[in-house]
C-alpha cells in the first residue's frame, strides 16, 4: 500500500512538471501581453513596465526565475491586481468556491443516490420513470440557463433567496440547486444501472431468502457494492466543482476562484494564471489519488490490483 | 468474493476520506464578514440615521495606489478616498481642493500652487506640498512601473527622468515650502488645473508607501486624505468606505456610510437595484440591461447621460482600397448612423460625425460641440455615397472590389454592430465585407500591427478637453491612430495649436483640424457618441455621473 501511495505521489510531482513547463510556454506563445491596452503606451513607461516584470529578459531566463521561485514556494505577485500575491488571491477566493463545492458535492450524492436507489427498485415502473424524466432534466438544462432562471424567480420575483452573495446559509441555496442539477441527474443514472445489475446478483437473492425486507436489502448490501461508480465519479466531480464555476459566480456575484481562471487569461496575467493551473492541477490529482485510494478501501479486488500496478 | 461484507466501519471511512479535505479546509475560511454589522458612524449628537450610498462595480479596482490606477473603478473608488490639489464639480471644471491658489505666469509654463494648511492624512500628519512632490517624482520613477506616468509628462523634465536618462531632482517639481509648490511645464497647458484633478496627481503619504509598493493593497495599510477612509476591502468581493472624520471640509459630505460590491452580471446587478439592495446603476456597475434599456427609459426611472466616448472604425489608410478618400467617405456616408443606434445600439446614443464627444467642455464655458458643432461635416447619403465610390474606384484603377474584413473584438455588442453596417454597405454600395473577431489581446495586436482593412475602436477621455480626440486619434505621430491617417496639414495645425496663445485659438485649430480629418478626408470613420444609462434610488441627490461617465458619487446626499 506505501509504496503504491509513494509511486503515485512521484508521478504526480513528474505530471505537475509537466504541466507548469507547459503551460509557461503555451501562455508565451498566445499573443497579447499582460501589459496591453487600448491606449498606445508611451514608449518609454512601455519599456520601464518591461523592465520592472522581467518581461525584457529572454523567455528562458523568465522560465528559470518562475521555476526558482516555486520551488521556495512562492507563486509571484499578479500583474494586473497591483501587488497582490497570487497565493493569498487564490486562498482567498478558493473559500466561498469550496463552500458552495462542498455543499454542492453533498447535495448531489444525496439527492442523486436518492433517485437513483428509487429508480433501481422500482425498475421499469413509473417512479423509475418519474426519477429518470428529473434526472434527464437536470443534466438537459445547462447551469447557464438554469442559474439565472433560479435567480429570477426565487429571488427576484418571490424574495424568498437574496438575488445575490454568499451572506448567510440561506444564500447557498440556489447557487447550489444550480451547481448540482447535472451531477445529481449523473450520479442518479450511474447509479441505477449499477444497482438494478447488483439487485439481480445471487447474494442480494439469498438477503432476500433470509426474508429481509427490501429497504435493509438495497441501504445494507446492494448500495455499497452500487456505489463504485459514483467514488470514481466523485473524484472528477469534486475536483471540478470546488473549483468553482464561472458562470454560477457570475451570476450570483460570488467572490470565487472560478472567474479568475478566465480572467486571468484574458488579461494575460502570467503570474495568476500559473498560480491557477497549479492550484487546479494539484487539486485535481489530490482528488484522483483519495480517489483511488477510496477505490482500494471499498472493494478488495482493486487492492490486489492496485498494489501490483505500483510494483 | 461478492459476499465478502466487512463491517459498516470500513464504508465510513471511506466517506471520511472522501471528504476530510474539504470539511478541514472548510473551517480555514471564516473571516468573512456579515453584511452591516458595522453601524453607521454617529457624528456629534445628532440622531440623524446614518446615511449609506450602494453601489456595484463591474470589477475589482486593479490598484488604489494613484501611481498605478489606470480605470474608471479604480478611479471611482480613490475619489472618496483621496484629495488631489483640484476636484472637478458636477460641470467638469476644476475647483480647487487641497490647493488654495493656483497661479500661473505670464508665459503659462510655471505654476505656483499654495496649498491649505489644515488638511490631513488619516494617520493624523499634515498634507504638505512635499507629499505632492514625493508622489509625483514616485510616479515618475521609472522602477515604480507604473503605466499612467505619462500623464506627468507635462511636466519639464519629466519624461526623461522617466526614462532613466534624467534625475528625479531635474523634474519640474518642486515643494518650496512646506505649503507652497511649485510646477514648471514643457509648454503652456491651459487645461492643467483640470490634470491637477486627475488620479495620477493625487498625493500619497511618503511613510506608509516608501520602500512598501504593497501598501495599497489592503484596507488597514492605506492612509489616504479624502472625504472617506477604506474600512474594509474584501478582495473580489466588495470594498466599505466610511466618512472621515478629520477630512477638512467634512460639513460638504453626507454619506456616512459607503458599500461598493463588486458584480459583473449587468442582469444582477438589476436584479439588486429592484429588490432594494444597491442604489446605482451606471456604466461602471455594468449598466441597465440592453433589453430592459428602452422599457426603463420610456418608463422615466432610467436616465441617458452622453459620455465623453466615440465608437468608431479604422481604416487602414495605407492598403487598397482604404487608401482613397472617396472610398473611405463613401463606407462612411453609406450608413444610416441614427437607425443603428435606434435599432442596434439601443441607449440613446448620439450619432457622431466628428471625433469630439459634446460632454467634452470647450472654449468660454460652453461645450466643444456647441462651438464647433460636427453636424456639417460630413452628410450620410446613399446616392452620393455611390457615385463616391465609384469614382474613388477609378482613380484607384480597380474594376472589382478587394476582399476587405472588418475586424471586431470578440463580444455580442461589436458583432451585432458590424453585421449592421456590412448590411448597410452592401445594400447601399453593393460590396460584401467580410467579418472577423479576434479575442481582446490578439485583437489589440492586430491592430497596432496594422493587419486589418476595418477595425472596431472606441476612445475615451482622460482629461475634459478636445485633445483627447485630436491629438491621439488623428496626429501622425499619434500611437493610436492605428490606421495610420496622415495628413500634413492636420499635422501642422495640432502642433500649432500647443503653442496657441490661448486655450480659445488651441481649440479653434484643434476643431479645424478635427474637421480636416472627418470632413475632407475621412481618416477614420465615426459612428456613434457613447452613452450611459443609470438609475438612481429616489431620495438620492448630488450622485451623478461626470463627463466621461463615470460616477461621482462623493458629495451625493440622502433624504
Amino acid at each position: 500500500m506505501l509504496r503504491f501511495i509513494l509511486g503515485k505521489f512521484v508521478f504526480m510531482v513528474f505530471s505537475l512538471f509537466l504541466l507548469v513547463t507547459a503551460t509557461f510556454l503555451l501562455m508565451n506563445a498566445i499573443p497579447g501581453s499582460p501589459l496591453q491596452s487600448e491606449k498606445a503606451p508611451n514608449e518609454t513607461v512601455q519599456k520601464n513596465l518591461e523592465a520592472y516584470y522581467g518581461l525584457d529578459k529572454p523567455l528562458y531566463v523568465q522560465y528559470g526565475k518562475y521555476m526558482a521561485n516555486l520551488l521556495q514556494g512562492d507563486l509571484g505577485i499578479s500583474m494586473k491586481k497591483k501587488f497582490q500575491s497570487v497565493d493569498k488571491m487564490i486562498a482567498n477566493s478558493f473559500g466561498p468556491s469550496l463552500r458552495l463545492g462542498l455543499s454542492a458535492i453533498v447535495t448531489s450524492v444525496i439527492v442523486g443516490c436518492i433517485l437513483g436507489m428509487i429508480a433501481a427498485m422500482h425498475h421499469r415502473k413509473i417512479l423509475d420513470n418519474v426519477a429518470m424524466i428529473i434526472a434527464v432534466i437536470g443534466m438537459a438544462i445547462p447551469s447557464i440557463v438554469l442559474a439565472p432562471l433560479l435567480q429570477y424567480y426565487f429571488a427576484f420575483k418571490w424574495g424568498f433567496f437574496e438575488v445575490a452573495g454568499l451572506n448567510a446559509p440561506l444564500d447557498y441555496v440556489l447557487p447550489t440547486i444550480a451547481l448540482a442539477s447535472g451531477p445529481i441527474a449523473f450520479i442518479a443514472r450511474l447509479l441505477r444501472s449499477t444497482m438494478i445489475e447488483v439487485l439481480n446478483a445471487d447474494f442480494i437473492k439469498t438477503a432476500k431468502s433470509k426474508g429481509l425486507s427490501g429497504y435493509v436489502i438495497v441501504a445494507r448490501h446492494a448500495l455499497r457494492n452500487s456505489m463504485l461508480p459514483v467514488v470514481t465519479y466523485l473524484g472528477y466531480l469534486t475536483a471540478g466543482i470546488i473549483t468553482g464555476s464561472v458562470v454560477i459566480e457570475k451570476i450570483f456575484a460570488i467572490p470565487g476562484i472560478g472567474k479568475y481562471f478566465v480572467q486571468s487569461i484574458i488579461d494575460r496575467d502570467y503570474p495568476l494564471i500559473m498560480g491557477i493551473t497549479i492550484f487546479y492541477a494539484v487539486i485535481l490529482m489530490v482528488t484522483r489519488f483519495l480517489a483511488d485510494i477510496a477505490y482500494v478501501l471499498i472493494d478488495p479486488r482493486m487492492r490486489a490490483s492496485g498494489g501490483k500496478g505500483a510494483k | 468474493m461478492k459476499g465478502n461484507f466487512k463491517k459498516p466501519v470500513q464504508f465510513m471511512l471511506v466517506l471520511v476520506i472522501a471528504f476530510s479535505m474539504l470539511l478541514a479546509a472548510c473551517s480555514s475560511d471564516n473571516n468573512k464578514p456579515t453584511p452591516s454589522n458595522n453601524g453607521g458612524t454617529n457624528n456629534g449628537g445628532e440622531t440623524k440615521a446614518p446615511q449609506e450610498f450602494r453601489f456595484t462595480i463591474g470589477s475589482e479596482p486593479p490598484s488604489l495606489d494613484p501611481a498605478l490606477m489606470t480605470d474608471a473603478q479604480s478611479g471611482i473608488v480613490a475619489s472618496g478616498l483621496y484629495e488631489g490639489l483640484t476636484r472637478l464639480n458636477t460641470k467638469g471644471e476644476p475647483e480647487n481642493a487641497i490647493a488654495k491658489e493656483i497661479k500661473a505666469s505670464e508665459d503659462g509654463k510655471t505654476y505656483t500652487i499654495t496649498l491649505r494648511e489644515d488638511a490631513k492624512w488619516s494617520n493624523g500628519d499634515p498634507v504638505t506640498a512635499h507629499d505632492f512632490e514625493y508622489a509625483w517624482k514616485r510616479s515618475l520613477n521609472p522602477e515604480t512601473g507604473s503605466e499612467y506616468a505619462y500623464m506627468l509628462f507635462y511636466i519639464e523634465n519629466a519624461e526623461k527622468f522617466n526614462s532613466g536618462e534624467g534625475t528625479a531632482d531635474e523634474v519640474g517639481v518642486k515643494a518650496t515650502g512646506d505649503y507652497t509648490l511649485e510646477v514648471q511645464l514643457n509648454s503652456p497647458a491651459p487645461y492643467f488645473p483640470s490634470l491637477l484633478a486627475h488620479y495620477t496627481y493625487l498625493p500619497v503619504h511618503e511613510g506608509t508607501v516608501d520602500g512598501k509598493p504593497e501598501w495599497a493593497a489592503e484596507a488597514n495599510t492605506i492612509v489616504s486624505n479624502g472625504p472617506f477612509v477604506l474600512k474594509q476591502w474584501v478582495h473580489a468581493d466588495k470594498l466599505l468606505l466610511e466618512k472621515n472624520p478629520d477630512y477638512y471640509n467634512k460639513d460638504a459630505i453626507n454619506f456616512d456610510k459607503v458599500t461598493i460590491s463588486i458584480v459583473e452580471d449587468e442582469s444582477t446587478v438589476f436584479q439588486l437595484f429592484e429588490t432594494n439592495k444597491i442604489d446605482w446603476i451606471g456604466a461602471q456597475a455594468g449598466s441597465v440591461p440592453p433589453d430592459l434599456t428602452k422599457k426603463m427609459i420610456d418608463e422615466g426611472r432610467a436616465e441617458v447621460t452622453s459620455v465623453a466616448s466615440v465608437y468608431y472604425y479604422l481604416f487602414n489608410n495605407n492598403k487598397v482600397p482604404f487608401n482613397n478618400a472617396k472610398v473611405r467617405k463613401a463606407f462612411s456616408m453609406s450608413i444610416d448612423r441614427q437607425s443603428l443606434i435606434d435599432n442596434v445600439a439601443q441607449a440613446n446614443q448620439q450619432p457622431a460625425y466628428g471625433l469630439v464627444p459634446p460632454s467634452i467642455a470647450g472654449p468660454d464655458g460652453k461645450m466643444f460641440r456647441e462651438v464647433y458643432p460636427d453636424t456639417g461635416y460630413f452628410q450620410e447619403n446613399a446616392d452620393e455615397a455611390k457615385k463616391l465610390f465609384e469614382e474613388g474606384m477609378a482613380e484607384l484603377g480597380l474594376t472589382a472590389f478587394p476582399e476587405v474584413t472588418l475586424l471586431y473584438n470578440t463580444s455580442e455588442g461589436h458583432k451585432k454592430l458590424a453585421e449592421a453596417v456590412v448590411d448597410m454597405w452592401r445594400k447601399s454600395l453593393g460590396v460584401e465585407v467580410k467579418l472577423a473577431n479576434q479575442e481582446w489581446g490578439t485583437f489589440l495586436e492586430s491592430r497596432k500591427a496594422g493587419q486589418f482593412d476595418i477595425a472596431r475602436s472606441g476612445w475615451g477621455a482622460d482629461i475634459n478637453h478636445p485633445i483627447n480626440f485630436t491629438f491621439d486619434l488623428i496626429h501622425p505621430k499619434s500611437g493610436n491612430n492605428d490606421g495610420k491617417y496622415n495628413n500634413p496639414k492636420v499635422e501642422k495645425l495640432l502642433d500649432d495649436s500647443l503653442v496657441a496663445s490661448s486655450s480659445e485659438e488651441s481649440m479653434k485649430m484643434m476643431a479645424e483640424a478635427e474637421k480636416v480629418a472627418v470632413s475632407e478626408d475621412m481618416g477614420v470613420l465615426p459612428t456613434f457618441y457613447y452613452t450611459t444609462v443609470t438609475m438612481l434610488k429616489d431620495g438620492f441627490e448630488g450622485v451623478i455621473s461626470d463627463y466621461s461617465g463615470h460616477l461621482d458619487w462623493v458629495h451625493g446626499s440622502k433624504k
